[in-house]
């Protein structure tokens, strides 16, 4: 885009700081809500076993448990890969920038 | 190009961006997207536990496993919401 086209399409080259920030905060609301449609859709197959007329208290600690492992996992493996790198660096290159 | 992308979403604005809109719009294209989500994964789960065999029909005893199972989905889908959410709570706490 050249000097003078800009001006005529204000607002496209320059970001507008509002929407930016609007951007930001729906992109990390989003990531919450496909990681909720993740972990809903991986625990119910350990925790529901038959849908019956209400969700019942030993499906719902189920539920949370199946969300606090699955974080743990995560945090697990990331932890380890941060090790594994540390003692043997595979992707040297692409993780150190 | 871009003047054409302007005018998608601010109409008679003469190009320029109105920024109101097009949060508004991405909110509503958020939530579409959303729905859809959750009824594609829904119907895929409730299709598993109250489908047996395909018959000819949907049979009764099918629509009410159904009907439940979509009701257990999305009370799912909250509990799994707010444990995620208060983990991320105390994660922030302890930093």
């Amino acid at each position: 885009m050249d000097s003078s086209s800009s001006s005529s399409a204000a607002g496209l080259g320059s970001v507008d700081p509002q929407l930016q920030h609007f951007i930001e905060v729906e992109t990390q609301k989003q990531r919450f809500q496909q990681l909720v449609h993740q972990m809903t859709e991986l625990c119910w197959e350990k925790c529901m076993d038959k849908p019956g007329p209400k969700l019942d208290s030993r499906a719902e600690a189920c539920f949370v448990n199946c969300v606090e492992r699955f974080i743990d996992r995560s945090q697990f493996i990331l932890n380890r890969l941060e090790q594994t790198q540390k003692s043997k660096p595979v992707f040297s290159e692409s993780l150190s920038d | 190009m871009e003047g054409s992308f302007g005018s998608d979403f601010a109409g008679s604005g003469g190009g320029k961006l109105d920024p109101g809109l097009i949060m508004e719009q991405v909110k509503v294209q958020i939530a579409v997207a959303n729905a859809q989500e959750l009824l594609q994964r829904m119907t895929d789960k409730c299709f598993r536990k109250c489908i047996g065999k395909p018959g000819g029909s949907l049979d009764n005893s099918e629509q009410k496993c159904i009907a439940m199972c979509m009701d257990r989905y999305m009370d799912a889908w909250n509990t799994v919401s707010r444990a995620y959410n208060s983990r991320l709570q105390r994660e922030r706490a302890n930093m």
